[in-house]
């Protein structure tokens, strides 16, 4: 029982980054246990993905039926079910991700195995696995441990680990499983694009970003005047799209766009992590918020501990005085 | 349709000073503020809005103190015709699966054609109880619902994915959808909702009214046990520019002079 899990997550042909990201992660788990780690790949007509993933595992186990061609939490618990029964890993990775959250609680309810979700980090403690997540959107951490079982399963943040080669060449094993016979519960139907917006945010060089700190949507357009006095573009993290404020076209974040600007201001946004993806590649970030420990601020260069709407009047009044 | 929503309470904590508390384990709740969690805030303004579309009754269920009893009255008074608390010292230090546990014994034998959760949790941020419920209840499920429509025995309904993404599903009825935020507009509580709600039942169970046993709640019922609650180190910290806001804007121009981007 030293076998680690890693399920890979692809979409239409394409292996997502998370998958490499459980990969690092695993290999460091399985080296210390002296374990195997093994990226289980589902799909249909996937052989071609299997390749690049022999480089980061011990070994690929490729699982092909037309019923798996696009993901279903329902087929997928069959067919991973199946293989932890078979193999009884020490530990299942899946990403803490639109699929990983639709998967992984149920499945390890049917198995009776437990789980631990979001987490921004695993090891082994005195020989217990443990884990640390973040909760209260970020300001706090939790390590915790597991409560003893025969395996573990985990789901894993996003970024959380990064993408590293195992250098390794690892065997592409394929494997058959039995049919799906659930029946059609759930059943996917198509993917849908959001509707070409009029901004493309990801354009821009400048982009003012405004969140939570804005108490109504009467305050938005005191900013779009200091995007406009930057020559900049207003865009925002999710609750400001929730709140029908601004339209989605304008979300930074993994739901969102990501975005690489040379100036990112935020505005009274505190820095879920969400938000963080889509935005921490920039080149110089600015926060303003009135809480000094949001996160925003590990992620920012410059910070102003202050009220939005005292900083955004004296700003567009100095960068006025100066140009005219 | 007879629709059961599970909702938590939770302290607001994004503008909040947080502190642990001595044993390490848990967050103080002196002097934070509670509410509805935001996520089960748009589960059951989901609900009322099925209700008034297609009819049925809506039966909002929470586990929690007695502190809890002024978020269902407020689901009450959004259009809930009946309340359900869970009670227990026994259940604190509950994870996401111990909770899933005490929600199916107390909904288990109502009817119902749809059950919705939050996404996920303000607070601890599991996002186990909705499907984890689903399995104990035996019906489909799906997550980070952002769209219904009931279609005879299905439910039609988009899910968020990454990038702006949606996957459109179809799934068979009676189901569990857990809600993603941004779905609709949560009305606001009006003063005929709160005079209504004074004549809303609310019904209280603890774990003998369940049956169940105190072992499969709290730590022993749970899936992982909280060693350690600690403010995370800080890695990276920006440089913080003080003074009055007339000096820091100067100071944000001079950065931005010097970067090339004014």
């Amino acid at each position: 029982m030293s076998q680690i899990f890693v399920l890979v997550e692809q979409r239409q042909g394409e292996i997502r980054d998370i998958t490499f990201e459980m990969l690092t992660k695993g290999k460091d788990i399985a080296g210390k246990l002296g374990g195997k780690l093994t990226a289980l790949l589902l799909g249909n007509n996937v052989k071609e993905l299997a390749k690049p993933l022999t480089e980061y595992a011990d070994e690929v186990l490729l699982i092909e039926e037309p019923w798996l061609e696009d993901f279903n939490s329902d087929t997928y618990q069959q067919v991973l079910s199946d293989l932890i029964h078979q193999f009884k890993p020490y530990l299942t990775l899946i990403g803490h991700t639109s699929y990983g959250v639709e998967l992984a609680p149920r499945l390890a309810v049917s198995l009776k195995l437990p789980l631990a979700t979001d987490c921004v980090d695993l090891r082994l403690e005195n020989q217990q696995l443990t884990v640390t997540r973040q909760v209260f959107g970020g300001k706090v951490n939790v390590d915790a441990i597991f409560n003893k079982a025969d395996g573990y399963i985990a789901t894993v943040r996003q970024a959380a680990f990064p993408k590293e080669e195992a250098k390794v060449q690892g065997a592409i094993k394929e494997i058959s499983t039995p049919p799906f016979e659930e029946g059609e519960r759930k059943r996917f139907i198509e993917y849908r694009l959001p509707p070409p917006g009029g901004v493309d945010i990801t354009a821009s060089d400048i982009l003012i970003g405004v969140g939570r700190g804005i108490k109504d949507e009467s305050e938005v357009p005191a900013i779009e005047e200091l995007a406009k006095v930057l020559r900049g573009v207003l865009a925002c993290s999710r609750p400001i799209v929730d709140k029908g404020w601004l339209p989605n076209d304008r979300q930074v974040g993994s739901s969102g766009k990501t975005v690489k600007p040379k100036l990112y201001f935020a505005l009274g946004i505190s820095g879920a992590f969400q938000h963080i993806l889509g935005m921490k590649e920039s080149d110089l970030i600015i926060a303003v918020n009135k809480d000094p420990n949001a996160p925003i601020f590990s992620t920012a260069d410059y910070g102003i501990v202050d009220d939005l709407f005292k900083i955004v009047p004296a700003l567009k009044q100095k960068i006025g005085e100066m140009k005219a | 349709m007879d629709i059961i929503v599970c909702v938590k309470q939770v302290p607001e904590t994004a503008e909040a000073d947080l502190k642990i508390t001595a044993d390490g384990k848990t967050m103080e709740s002196a002097g934070l503020v509670f509410d509805i969690n935001e996520w089960d805030d748009y589960a059951l303004e989901e609900a009322v809005q099925i209700k008034e579309r297609l009819g049925g009754t809506v039966t909002a269920v929470t586990v929690g103190s007695e502190a809890a009893d002024s978020t269902l009255r407020k689901c009450l008074a959004r259009g809930a015709d009946q309340g359900i608390r869970v009670t227990d010292p026994k259940i604190a230090n509950s994870d996401g699966y111990a909770v899933a546990k005490v929600l199916h014994s107390a909904i288990k034998d109502l009817p119902f054609d749809i059950v919705f959760t939050g996404a996920q949790a303000g607070d601890d941020g599991y996002s186990i109880v909705g499907p984890a419920l689903a399995e104990m209840l035996n019906v489909p499920h799906t997550t980070m619902v952002k769209k219904i429509q009931i279609d005879g025995s299905f439910a039609k309904v988009n899910r968020e994915l990454e990038g702006g993404l949606e996957e459109v599903l179809e799934v068979k009825l009676p189901a569990l959808l857990s809600i993603q935020t941004g779905i609709n507009e949560p009305r606001y509580v009006s003063i005929m909702g709160i005079r209504k709600a004074m004549q809303k039942e609310t019904k209280i169970l603890t774990l003998s009214d369940l049956a169940l046993n105190e072992k499969e709640v709290g730590e022993s019922g749970s899936w992982i046990q909280v060693k350690r609650m600690y403010i995370p180190p800080v890695e990276k910290q920006a440089e913080f520019l003080n003074g009055s806001p007339e000096e820091v804007a100067a100071k944000i121009v001079e950065i931005l002079k010097a970067q090339g981007l004014i």
